[in-house]
């Protein structure tokens, strides 16, 4: 179902508040993205990498452990941290790189909170050729060591950004002012469903593989729709992809789940959706964490990728429209379900994932036994390791230590 | 519509003169102290000063005015003082300069567009420049403030296609402002050669004045264009010296490029 209301505009939310240099840009992508839409060979090519090399259809798995644990719906896991590289990121990058050789770009641009989506255009643009830039809060470069050497390792310069709050907010002014100076030659492959139209609805399209395999999926496994899915939200690129396909069946409960870091009033948090107010961020206007005088505030998430204070210009509308439920976990809820989904499914999700899993013991309560929730796996946590880590690990199960 | 900035580029071209339009950061190092900044531009010959407004995420800045904006939302800058203790202040002292407010879209949005409209006209304000406003989001902002009599100032870029860059001039406000370089602010050693050409189109189709901005910090680079274009803007070469040297800089800075201006 389409939930653009007009071109590039979500409800109020959407636009293109970016510099005129920009604007040429921004048509030439929406024209270029529009064409290349129409073509069926650029799909066929970008279906043939997912399943060649990012290993597409990912599974979806049966959490039996968990499902009995919570006592409520049969819970299942859709397994984006299966995809190649660890994360649902892949799906968007590889699209994006395949356009821009299309439109003849000669290098890429990306920002990167946790390293996920640098990692995943690095190998991107290692597969097709092209040079890569990532950048990169200075912060965010200490915090996620691992995915800055994989970075490099792919071959891609990876630039720290010292202005700001040092994390993923500044790298995205950052790969913003960059390409403003060279936007002749350079894509900017933007990593979640924000920035300026017509970046929303294109990392929507590419990430709705996800939701698309799901559907068939579902039906093949348990033989109905899902009656609720849940995904965590940062930008909201894996929320959107999952959830997009079944805006239109009422009968689906469609449920994101935000940072709430130290909790809702602590003031530290990543909730945009559910304490931000209208504002314009990084090119278009959707729910932002500002203050009164329309100061951008920093966001906070024990993961980096929700450590955002903006969100998605369609997932803004989604929920205020009501047709998407916002709930949010906090840092300490994410830490006890990664280590309960690591014990219960031998599978160590990503700290945001643990965001979606925090919230599914009561989901699949409310929902009841007989009914189907799955959740989103956006990612797998090997990048959060020494986060966990240094907090120190849990006694081992059953055993003498 | 203001008249102010009309007379003010008449008042230049009656002395031949290209117009200097001198950008400021309010609040940098402190909003009292940015007072006596302003007003050494204008007494170095500024004719237009533009009044910058910090933002959390300045994405068309580069890191001369990104590093004034750090420093004055440091010192506690915000739209709402800066309209109560800088502009006013400034308007008193130099009561014959123009006022434009440049600062990005959320910072306006924050304090409601009438709101702010109504305020910054009352206080003294001529215009508003809102570098990440393209004309397809801005229709209903310049309605706003063409009601209230502010000049909501367009951009043209080096990018921007010919019918585009017509289009925005002969719907121009105030002053048509012409990016120079594909690039955020900051000086520049050199311009691009087509400079001169897009200014000379800009100019044609437009009824207002037409800046060249960007990038622009020496008197001869201020020769260069004004035989194209009614008047430059200089911001990070200003920023900097209020910065490392204060007052008394800026107003030599400000007089040396008037130098250049002089036809
Ligand atoms: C594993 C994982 N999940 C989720 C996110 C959040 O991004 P989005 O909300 O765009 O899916 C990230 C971002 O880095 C991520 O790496």
């Amino acid at each position: 179902m389409n939930t653009e209301t007009s071109t590039g505009r979500f409800g109020r939310f959407g636009g293109r508040y970016v510099p005129e240099t920009l604007v040429p840009a921004l048509m030439e992508l929406e024209a270029a993205y529009m064409a290349a839409r129409a073509d069926p060979t650029f799909d066929a090519e970008v279906a043939r990498v997912l399943r060649e090399f990012v290993g597409r259809p990912t599974t979806l798995t049966p959490a039996r452990r968990l499902t009995e644990a919570w006592g409520g719906a049969n819970v299942w896991l859709k397994r984006e941290d299966l995809a190649h590289t660890g994360a649902h990121k892949i799906n968007n990058t590889v699209g994006q790189v395949l356009l821009a050789k299309r439109m003849g770009k000669k290098r890429i641009i990306a920002e990167t909170g946790a390293g996920q989506h640098g990692v995943a255009t690095a190998t991107a643009c290692a597969l097709f050729g092209l040079p890569c830039e990532v950048y990169m809060g200075a912060l965010d470069v200490e915090r996620q060591a691992l995915n800055v050497f994989r970075m490099r390792a792919l071959g891609a310069v990876v630039r720290p950004v010292e202005s700001g709050s040092r994390t993923l907010k500044d790298a995205m002014n950052e790969a913003m002012r960059t390409w403003v100076s060279q936007v002749s030659d350079t894509h900017y492959v933007i990593g979640s469903a924000a920035g300026p139209h017509p970046y929303p609805s294109v990392v929507r399209d590419f990430q709705s593989i996800i939701g698309k395999e799901l559907r068939t999926q579902a039906m093949a496994a348990f033989g109905q729709l899902p009656d609720a899915i849940v995904a965590c939200v940062g930008g909201g690129s894996n929320a959107i992809g999952v959830l997009h396909p079944f805006i239109g069946d009422a009968s689906v409960r469609l449920i994101g789940v935000e940072a709430g870091g130290h909790g809702l009033d602590s003031g530290q948090h990543g909730a945009s959706l559910t304490l931000g107010t209208e504002g314009v961020l990084h090119g278009s206007r959707s729910l932002v964490l500002q203050d009164a005088d329309g100061q951008i505030q920093e966001a906070h998430s024990i993961s980096a990728g929700l450590d955002y204070p903006g969100v998605g210009p369609e997932l803004a509308h989604l929920a205020k429209i009501g047709r998407m439920e916002v709930r949010t976990a906090t840092d300490d809820e994410a830490l006890a379900s990664f280590y309960e989904v690591a014990r219960m499914e031998g599978i160590l999700p990503a700290l945001e994932t643990s965001h979606a899993f925090a919230r599914g013991r009561e989901l699949a309560r409310e929902l009841g036994a007989g009914k189907y929730l799955v959740i989103n796996c956006s990612g797998r946590g090997d990048k959060d390791v020494a986060t966990i880590s240094a907090r120190g690990v849990p006694p081992a199960v059953g055993v003498k230590a | 519509m203001s008249g102010e900035i009309a007379k003010a580029f008449a008042r230049a071209k009656a002395r031949g003169e290209g117009a200097l339009v001198a950008y400021g950061m309010a609040g940098d190092p402190d909003l009292a102290r940015s007072v006596d900044v302003f007003t050494a531009m204008v007494e170095g010959g500024a004719d237009i000063i533009e009044v910058g407004v910090a933002f959390s995420d300045p994405i068309a800045d580069g890191p001369v005015i990104q590093g004034a904006s750090e420093r004055a939302l440091k010192a506690g800058s915000t739209l709402k003082r800066v309209l109560d203790e800088v502009v006013p202040e400034v308007h008193r002292r130099c009561p014959e300069t123009p006022l434009v407010i440049m600062t990005y879209v959320n910072v306006i949005m924050a304090m409601g567009e009438e709101r702010f409209a109504k305020l910054a006209r009352e206080r003294g304000v001529s215009g508003a420049i809102l570098p990440d406003l393209p004309p397809e989001e801005s229709e209903a902002l310049r309605a706003t403030f063409d009601a209230a009599g502010v000049d909501l100032i367009p951009l043209c870029a080096p990018t921007t296609p010919r019918a585009r860059a017509e289009a925005i001039a002969k719907d121009g406000r105030g002053f048509v402002y012409c990016v120079s370089v594909a690039g955020v602010t900051g000086m520049r050693a050199e311009l691009p050669p087509d400079l001169s050409q897009r200014l000379d189109l800009v100019r044609k189709a437009s009824p207002v004045p037409v800046v060249a901005g960007f990038g622009i910090s020496s008197a001869e680079q201020a020769r260069t264009l004004s035989a194209h274009a009614d008047g430059v803007v200089v911001g990070s070469a200003l920023v900097r010296a209020a910065h490392s040297d204060g007052p008394q800089a800026v107003k030599a800075l400000c007089a040396d490029i008037k130098r250049g201006l002089k036809r």
